[in-house]
């Protein structure tokens, strides 16, 4: 990968040619693209820059985040400014975990062939397929673990031939995890508790009193 | 295959000859008078002529980093006669700007405070949610350990910010982390847990107790996420894609809206609010001195700049925070964040002989100071071919540590990043040098998230005053939501008495009369909303017809 070599690029049709050690975000930027949509965290974390691309003379159409993937020589490449689906508005505290909740919400998941299609649109490489069969069978868990590491950038939704939205339902199975299954935890409760009774103040408020060197030195002597 | 091209790996070659005597051996801590005088020598905040005093406004004589007097010694980007501030488009009571952690906690608290849904306004400048808050791996504090207390969290965050913090504002920190936690809970968030249902819980620089939470390596992710699907179910009115270029101010100075910009149509609109809540995060893209940033695409510190365009107070912003372990390749990764726990499970930053030079857990001041001074000043790092130097951080000890599969099972998040380039860190270790990473100061706030002008409210990272000179590990996650929420509260609490106000832009000449008066003549403008990244050919070739 030297820092010299250049390659030729598609950016919506117009021709470019681009360092080959950039990413698509950086290849466009470079081409001349102030970006506004489809650029946010740029490191693989919120999802912001869903990207297709062909390569020419390929019939496939792929998928990737822009601020990971690299560019190639040959990229036909688009954005995806934005990812038309809709959100279900719920109140968690009336749910009732199971798969009805799933059924009910989106029951487009019923139409799930099992192509993997969205499994293999995944840039964080997640099993999407196995976890929304997971939501359909009630098994909340497993939904819940297997789309941990989802950052809702909406590729797997948008390859979806039943037109299932992956993410949502990934989402909905980690809340209703949480809130139901595993449940809040004791400990956090009861320190919250603590503190609400005020069972730390005398102690805070002694320390706020303190000038900086007698502070400084208990900070220093700290266990 | 390995991503790293041959004369790196014949680096790496001498890096594994060393692991094995490495394993389980450190190097010594510094003592005081030489981490002092590494700072002095080789810190970036201690680098000569790279800060100015501030000329203008209610922080004159603040020193501040050069980039950060360029935004607040600039002309702000509207013109008072451009624009017919009293034809507002929304008339709200809570208007929050910045939907990432701090103002999506904000909206749903102004909500359940009792503000009508249809009177709340979020304004988001890129998608809701993308924000530096989504980004964070490493957890959040809170001290709900047996053997922990908020004392304990108090004097680690009063320490680590070298005293230089607000108390009563480390206090509130301190207290509410519980309750915190107990709120993610009950909205779904999923934090790690032990066997018996206890938390997990682990160590961070600068804590006494194991008081970091943890959602895997994607902490600020989780909990964002929950966050934002509740904001959703909660169909509290939001732009997105729009950012505040400007506040607004009523005849006595009191903050009463703003003035937006839609990024995909151009035209300003104009929202009279009775609260306003400033969460627009840090200025990791304004690239101080140059550095490589942690940060998202909009972390360009325009609140600093609107807070300062109506008079409010700013503090502490002299230190910047640089995380000692960015990503220095490949190119497409310099700068991201390789989270602090790789070296709290033992990974240990080596140069390119495969020495130690370095305790591997410093005060992430002194560690990026004598990362910087390996490659600069004994040039014993590695140029990468884009020619930015590093490190290497020798992640594949976590794993000769703590048992195959510890680095797949606890660095989801890392792991991925760097398979993505056909590094596996597991065996190979990764190039690093410090990255900048946190706005230390910002705008002034009390216990109540009130800034020193009336009506307006900040909370995140866009304040100061909370975490002092230095800000430890977890702590800006918890920030986010106990003043977001505290925000939220008091920004609905001032709602509720106050009559909407009459909306100006007179702030503005006074600010340009501040600039005359201390004679800065600038064609700068800001907030400038977005970095520049453009390649320089077409930079050279913009002419603006449309």
């Amino acid at each position: 990968m030297s820092g010299g070599e250049m390659v030729t690029v598609y950016i919506m049709g117009k021709r470019y040619r681009v360092p080959a050690n950039l990413t698509i975000m950086k290849a466009m930027e470079y081409a001349g693209y102030q970006l506004r949509r489809g650029a946010g965290c740029r490191g693989g974390f919120c999802g912001a820059c869903s990207t297709i691309y062909r390569m020419r003379g390929s019939f496939r159409l792929q998928v990737a985040l822009a601020c990971q993937k690299m560019v190639e020589d040959g990229m036909i490449i688009t954005q995806l400014p934005f990812i038309p689906s809709e959100k279900k508005r719920y109140n968690l505290e009336k749910l009732k975990p199971g798969a009805s909740v799933f059924l009910e919400y989106y029951p487009e998941i019923a139409r799930c062939l099992s192509c993997n299609t969205c499994t293999k649109a995944c840039p964080q490489d997640l099993m999407v397929m196995d976890y929304v069969q997971a939501a359909l069978r009630g098994d909340i868990k497993t939904a819940a673990e297997l789309s941990f590491d989802c950052i809702s950038c909406g590729l797997c939704a948008v390859r979806c031939p039943a037109e299932i939205v992956p993410y949502h339902i990934g989402q909905l199975a980690r809340r209703l995890y949480s809130r139901y299954i595993v449940g809040p935890s004791e400990q956090v409760q009861r320190r919250a508790m603590e503190v609400e009774m005020g069972r730390f103040d005398e102690e805070i408020q002694r320390l706020k009193s303190l000038d900086t060197d007698t502070l400084r030195e208990l900070y220093s002597r700290r266990g | 295959m390995s991503g790293y091209p041959e004369y790196m790996r014949e680096s790496i070659r001498l890096v594994e000859e060393t692991r094995g005597e490495r394993a389980g051996r450190s190097f010594p801590f510094m003592r005081m008078d030489e981490r002092r005088r590494i700072l002095e020598e080789w810190h970036p905040d201690y680098k000569p002529g790279t800060k100015r005093p501030l000329r203008i406004g209610p922080s004159k004589g603040m020193i501040v980093p050069h980039e950060v007097a360029d935004i607040l010694e600039a002309h702000p980007l509207i013109e008072p006669d451009e624009i017919d501030v009293s034809d507002f488009e929304y008339d709200v009571d809570v208007l929050v700007i910045g939907a990432g952690g701090a103002g999506l906690s904000a909206a749903l608290t102004a909500q359940e405070s009792g503000i009508e849904t249809e009177n709340i306004l979020m304004v988001q400048k890129l998608r809701l949610g993308d924000s530096n808050s989504k980004m964070s791996q490493g957890g959040i504090q809170a001290a709900v350990g047996p053997d922990d207390s908020p004392a304990l969290h108090f004097l680690d965050i009063m320490g680590g910010g070298l005293f230089a913090n607000k108390p009563e504002l480390v206090e509130v920190l301190a207290k509410e982390g519980p309750d915190v936690i107990r709120w993610h809970e009950s909205l779904g968030v999923i934090y790690d847990k032990n066997p018996d249902g206890t938390m997990k819980l682990i160590s961070g620089g600068g804590t006494c107790r194991n008081r970091m939470l943890t959602c895997k390596d994607y902490t600020g992710l989780e909990i964002t996420r929950v966050l934002l699907d509740e904001f959703y179910n909660r169909e509290i009115p939001y732009l997105e894609f729009t950012c505040a270029v400007e506040l607004l101010t009523d005849p006595d100075g009191e903050v009463v809206g703003a003035v937006l910009w839609d990024m995909d149509s151009d035209e300003y609109r104009v929202v009279r609010a009775k609260s306003t809540v400033l969460a627009t995060g840090g200025f990791g893209r304004l690239h101080i001195q140059g550095f490589e940033t942690t940060n998202h695409y909009g972390a360009t510190g325009d609140g600093l700049v609107l807070a300062y365009h109506v008079g409010a107070i700013l503090r502490d912003l002299d230190a910047t925070q640089y995380h000692p372990t960015g990503a220095a390749y490949p190119e497409q990764l310099v700068g991201q964040l390789c989270t602090e726990a790789l070296r709290g499970r033992g990974a240990q930053p080596v140069n390119r002989f495969g020495e130690l030079f370095v305790h591997p857990l410093e005060t992430r001041d002194a560690e990026s100071a004598a990362i910087i001074r390996e490659c600069y000043g004994r040039e014993k790092g590695i140029t990468t071919p884009t020619g930015m130097r590093g490190v290497w951080l020798d992640t594949p000890l976590i794993d000769l540590l703590h048992g195959p599969g510890t680095i797949e099972r606890e660095f989801h998040a890392m792991f991925r990043m760097f398979m993505r380039f056909n590094i596996d860190i597991r065996k190979e270790p990764i190039l690093v040098f410090p990255t900048l990473h946190y706005m230390n100061g910002g705008v002034e706030i009390n216990p109540r998230a009130e800034t020193s002008v009336p009506g307006l409210f900040a909370a995140g990272e866009v304040c100061g005053g909370v975490h002092g000179k230095n800000r430890l590990m977890g702590n800006s996650q918890l920030d986010l939501y106990v003043f977001g929420r505290r925000a939220g509260r008091y920004a609905a609490e001032r709602a509720r008495k106050v009559k909407p106000g009459r909306p100006t832009l007179n702030h503005l000449e006074r600010y340009e009369r501040w600039l005359k008066e201390a004679g800065i003549e600038t064609e700068r403008k800001a907030p400038i909303l977005l970095p520049e990244y453009r390649g320089k050919r077409t930079l050279e070739h913009i002419i603006r017809l449309l």
